[in-house]
């Protein structure tokens, strides 16, 4: 079908099998290969973007779900050679990435996060991130990362 | 001023965040272009003779470019262990998740469609599900061989008269589980064959050279004809080391197709075809007299090697760490490796270590309790002391520098332990039925233990830019920037005028990679040297430049620029003029660094546990560790690397687990049922700060990669048994799920 | 993982849904937000030939007060749920349920609807309408009916719903100044409820204690009888028959229920 997605504040539009996972539709018909995919249940988190504004996995979506809404990726919060978001000025900072597959879903999760609880605690973190699998920093990082997005002061 | 020491924010950081990288599956390289996609079809049974595979269905599917099985490859034999892996099943399969045919399509949505319709006859075999069912024998992997013990080392019979003068004697038989590995990004690779007839392989690897040797032996051609390159890479922790055997069925189906070749495996794949790690059953025996001092320790290890055994080097690694950081004056060891029909094991994130580790330290509590002594006491009564160094221990490791005591005791008091003690006494007067666990863990563990060097280039230009080559080949660690931070020191250089690159043969042609956290002693030394000899060559090129000696000339680091010593007004050099200078363009030197020996980062933890004696279920509320790995590069780096050890390794002691049915299915194929640890399940870490040097490599520093997780484990799982100490629980294993708590009260409340 | 083809279908009415939905019948598969469907087709554990996606249907969104009742629209999101003002006054158990529910990007999509309808034991949604004495409002060719939460688990992943279906509306009474808890037991926050109990009034939901979503009789009409809460959630695990699974067996299961049925009834105790 004839699928119709504002990315990144950019339409496009493509005519895609049915079945097309929405992960799919922005990393080969968009061309934004950020978003990843690192698992096939719904685990992992790392195809995490916004969907009109929400956090939502990306490999359980299809892009027909998706047709007329607005997607948000790691890619559309800043220009490569632009300023960078809060969110990825913090991680960086904190040192909330290793390896760095999971951060565009881990990112795009926090912001999703902090737009609803904009001056969480660390533990409101931990429990807000559940749904993004990170295996390289124990997750203390990232943490501080998105406290630090937040405004508060990282203590640890 | 030196920035090495201080805190720097990561050079690898900004494509990352803003782009997500190029991991090999986000490649959209010209010559990939066309690529045919790829699957593999996988065995749903463990162990099964194949009667026959019928491909002509799916051959016929919509998109199918090829279907090939065993009979089609003609490749050589696999070079590998005791018994050989073939590349597709060939006659029998031996675990779930073996590779048994290739299926390759116009589009990736074509794949599974097609891969559906091969089919197989499988003739299912009894299956060797478990240790014990090797050790039993009654199922052979391999009838030709007579058993499944594929390799035995250490003594042949256990001499017990070691025992003899001691006081008391504890055995234990402790289950160093089955894990994942799970590095985020799973294992894919794409393989374009030139018209030159050189064939590149892009591959998610710890090793591109290691790979590239591989590659090029198993497909019969020469290695100047692979080029490797790894990109980014998403995650290894030892299960991507070099090329997996898959690597060579695809290069070969490239080459076969005429056309390139893209490959990245499921999730549900990854956990049950990627190596797994640890999996040993270890027995240990610890006795000595009632003031806690140790007399004489055993340890018996038998590894499961999977259906294929790798790297047996895992049960002898562990051996050879057997007694940690204690001096036992009497020591024997054994191991045996079996095969079973289950993934084969290979390194994970201390690989061998860790399980030396977790039984000496499970052994340390379990000798204590039985004396009704403090577990830190008991330790403190036999560790190595710092006099002794270097020591060599009985199994014949030999220790570089350690401060045993020092370490637990930092730990000890910032975590305010005996406040600690208090509060788990004051509940258990109270009958809370949420008992506090306190879990110690000393360790030392080996980092470098391959013995083999590691290649660096320094190369400067008349621009004055720096441009290095590590054969480290890092991926996610931060080495980039650590190396970087050692050159701007060395060459006064600032950081955004140098570049650190490593993972393509072409243009580092030898090297050996990253694992066993060797990258910043041996890579990081190699890059020292390679600077050193730049150094030199500039102090030629300037001392005719400015007619002076070469011994009167001076690099001033402040400045980055070369002068006469003792003459700071006179006329100084920058290295873009001296580079200008050089004979062919740029200053370089391309260097082996291959003196480094092995070193051993050593630490304590103090983990603490809440756990809910009415469901069972373990918090783990802290952990506060020591992770001495010698002088700090970058401390941002270096806390990284630990908190991910921390959070790894306390998660073997929580909640991880592979699991096979005694038909050896699996049971945890997938992240659904796989417990991969969340951010929810971990505290903050508490990390102290000590620094003891090595005179093992030109930097004096340790690994750092694998130490944090080879101590949390043991003191999490001390801390969990700890908790249960007081309702007549001696030990559980790991993991010490809720089921597993519950379990163990009910059988210590029983007793 | 990719699902196996089919042919998706927009529904823009409730009508175009159904007239869809009854000129496909069982080849077809409802898709609300998609969150236990869409992960059964990537594993191929489900593969319909048409997809009816209802997801558009905003007319199915929607928690309201109607006299002593709360009408909740079966394509409401358990983001919106675990949020909304009506129901956490009148129904705050089902808020409080709904934040549990998967992770954050999960409670985005998922739906009240859809996890009814899946009729997964393990979920939590379904225990807590079952406590809640809700009525589960269809709709279909021949109209509208209405269906009590008791009488809607028939059996693991089955109601009662014909494949031409829509299930429209959840209705229960409001149950504004009723004492109410809630436990889920799991190994990490993310996974399904080893075991779990939904606690209302004096109605007591167990998760995961059977092939379909239970209530604790036993305990019900201890508590009605006057029974401490001790001696109440003694009794829940009566006449379950739950899972046995090597990391969750039965009898662990049946330990847990009476654990967390004291524990639930307390909340609710406290609450009230």
């Amino acid at each position: 079908m004839k699928v119709s997605i504002e990315v990144n504040g950019r339409p496009v539009t493509e005519e895609v099998p049915d079945r097309t996972l929405l992960v799919h539709f922005l990393r080969d018909t968009a061309g934004l290969t950020a978003t990843n995919i690192g698992c096939d249940t719904t685990s992992c988190g790392a195809c995490t973007v916004l969907l009109d504004g929400e956090s939502v996995k990306s490999c359980t979506v299809l892009a027909a779900q998706a047709d007329g809404h607005e997607v948000t990726t790691v890619e559309g919060l800043s220009a490569v050679d632009g300023d960078l978001h809060l969110v990825q000025r913090a991680f960086r900072e904190q040192h909330g990435l290793q390896c760095g597959f999971c951060t565009p879903g881990m990112i795009m999760a926090s912001v999703s996060l902090l737009a609803d609880n904009p001056k969480p605690t660390r533990d409101e973190v931990r429990a807000g991130l559940e749904g993004n699998l990170c295996r390289c920093t124990g997750y203390h990082n990232i943490v501080s990362a998105v406290i630090d997005a937040s405004g508060q002061e990282v203590d640890r | 001023m030196s920035i090495v020491g201080t805190r720097v924010v990561r050079q690898e950081d900004r494509n990352l965040i803003t782009a997500g990288g190029t991991y090999v599956d986000d490649l959209r390289a010209e010559a990939l272009s066309g690529a045919a996609h790829a699957v593999f079809v996988r065995s749903p049974i463990a162990h099964a003779r194949i009667g026959g595979i019928d491909v002509s269905e799916a051959k016929a599917a919509p998109g199918v470019l090829g279907v090939f099985t065993a009979a089609d490859l003609g490749l050589g034999p696999h070079p590998a262990g005791p018994v050989e892996e073939p590349w597709l099943a060939d006659g029998v399969v031996r675990y779930v998740g073996e590779p048994v045919a290739l299926v390759l399509t116009e589009e990736r949505y074509q794949l599974a469609d097609a891969a559906e319709l091969v089919d197989v006859d499988y003739e299912p075999l009894d299956a060797v599900a478990s240790i014990g069912a090797a050790l039993d024998g009654e199922t052979l992997l391999y009838p030709a061989t007579g058993s499944n013990i594929v390799q035995v080392n250490g003594m042949a019979e256990f001499d017990d008269s070691i025992f003899e003068g001691c006081e008391v004697v504890v055995t234990q038989t402790i289950a160093n589980q089955r894990v994942a590995p799970a590095p985020l990004e799973v294992r894919g690779a794409s393989f374009a064959w030139g018209e030159d007839g050189r064939l590149t392989a892009w591959l998610s690897t710890q090793n591109a050279q290691i790979a590239r040797s591989q590659l090029a032996g198993s497909l019969g051609v020469g290695e100047e004809s692979v080029r490797v390159i790894a990109p980014d890479v998403g995650g290894g922790f030892g299960a991507k080391i070099g090329a997996d055997p898959e690597a060579t069925v695809l290069g070969w189906a490239a080459k076969r197709l005429g056309r390139p070749v893209r490959w990245v495996e499921s999730r549900s794949e990854n956990l049950t075809s990627m190596t797994h790690g640890r999996a040993q059953l270890n027995t240990v025996t610890i006795g000595g007299k009632r003031d806690g001092t140790v007399l004489a320790y055993r340890l018996d290890v038998i590894q499961d090697a999977g259906a294929y055994p790798r790297t047996l080097f895992l049960p002898t690694l562990t051996e050879l760490m057997a007694v940690g950081v204690y001096r036992f004056p009497v020591v024997q060891t054994r191991s045996r490796a079996v095969v079973t029909n289950t993934t084969p094991i290979a390194a994970y994130r201390g690989a061998g270590r860790p399980e030396a580790t977790a039984a000496v330290e499970r052994a340390m509590d379990l000798f204590a309790a039985e004396l009704g002594l403090d577990p830190a006491d008991v330790r403190r009564a036999n560790f190595i002391p710092p006099e002794d160094f270097p020591y060599r221990t009985p199994t014949g490791a030999f220790y570089d520098t350690g401060e045993y005591a020092a370490a637990l005791d930092k730990v000890l008091e910032a975590a305010g332990y005996a406040e600690l003690r208090a509060e788990q006494q004051r509940r258990r007067e109270a009958g809370d039925p949420v008992e506090l666990g306190l879990g110690i863990a000393a360790y030392v563990e080996i980092t470098g233990g391959d013995g083999g060097g590691e290649s660096g280039r320094v190369d400067i230009h008349p621009d004055g830019s720096v441009v290095a080559w590590t054969g480290s080949s890092p991926h996610g660690q931060g080495l980039g920037t650590s190396l970087a931070m050692l050159l701007s020191d060395r060459l006064g250089v600032p950081l955004d005028r140098i570049t650190v690159r490593h993972g393509d043969t072409d243009e580092v042609p030898k090297a050996i990679g990253t694992f066993g956290s060797r990258s910043l002693q041996l890579g990081g030394s190699a890059i020292r040297q390679a600077a050193d000899e730049v150094i030199a060559q500039a102090r030629d090129l300037a001392a005719d430049l400015l007619e002076a000696a070469p011994d009167d000339l001076e690099l001033d680091v402040e400045r980055g620029v070369w002068q006469v010593r003792g003459a700071p007004s006179s006329t100084v050099l920058s290295w873009a003029q001296v580079a200008e200078t050089a004979s062919d363009g740029k200053l370089t030197a391309d260097v082996w660094f291959g003196d480094g020996s092995p070193t051993f980062p050593f630490g304590a933890h103090l983990a603490v546990v809440e756990v809910d004696t009415e469901t069972g279920k373990v918090e783990l509320r802290r952990i506060v560790a020591v992770d001495d790995a010698g002088p700090i590069v970058n401390p941002l780096t270096f806390r990284g690397q630990r908190h991910g050890g921390l959070g790894q390794g306390a998660a073997q002691a929580l909640l991880e687990v592979v699991t096979y049915d005694e038909d050896g299915n699996p049971t945890t194929a997938s992240l659904a049922d796989y417990s991969f640890v969340t951010a929810a399940e971990l505290p903050d870490f508490e990390l102290v700060d000590m620094a003891t040097p090595t005179d093992r490599n030109l930097l004096g520093v340790k690994g750092i990669g694998e130490a944090a997780t080879i101590g949390s484990t043991p003191a999490v799982h001390n801390a969990v048994v700890d908790a249960l100490s007081a309702r007549g629980v001696r030990h559980l294993d790991m993991p010490t799920t809720p089921i597993r708590v519950w379990a163990a009260l009910s059988e210590g409340n029983a007793q | 993982m990719i699902p196996a083809s089919f042919q998706y279908l927009r529904a823009s009415t409730v009508d175009e849904a159904l007239s869809l939905l009854a000129a496909h019948g069982d080849d077809a598969k409802v898709l609300a937000g998609g969150h236990s469907l869409l992960p059964l087709m990537k594993l191929r554990l489900a593969a319909p030939e048409y997809l009816v996606d209802i997801g558009s249907l905003d007319e199915l969104r929607y928690v309201r007060l109607e006299g002593d009742e709360v009408a909740i629209g079966a394509l409401s999101r358990y983001s919106a749920l675990v949020q909304d003002p009506v129901l956490l006054a009148h129904a705050p158990l089902l808020a409080h349920v709904s934040g549990l529910v998967g992770d954050r990007q999960v409670r985005h999509r998922g739906t009240i609807g859809g996890s009814l309808v899946h009729a997964d034991a393990a979920a939590d949604l379904p225990a807590a309408i079952l406590a809640s004495d809700a009525i589960l409002v269809a709709r279909g060719p021949s109209g509208e009916r209405r269906i009590p939460a008791a009488e809607f688990f028939l059996g693991p992943f089955t109601t009662p719903l014909e494949p031409a279906e829509l299930l429209t509306e959840i209705r229960l009474p409001a149950q504004t100044g009723q004492g109410w808890g809630y436990e889920k037991f799991t190994r990490r926050a993310i996974d399904w409820a080893m075991a779990g109990v939904a606690v209302v009034g004096g109605r007591v939901g167990l998760v995961n204690l059977g092939g379909v979503p239970l209530r604790a009789t036993a305990t019900e009409e201890a508590l009605a009888a006057g029974a401490s809460i001790e001696d109440a959630a003694a009794l829940a695990a009566e006449g379950t028959n739950p899972p046995d699974e090597p990391h969750a067996t039965a009898e662990y299961r049946r330990h847990l229920a009476r654990v967390l049925t004291r524990r639930a009834l307390q909340q609710a105790a406290s609450r009230s």
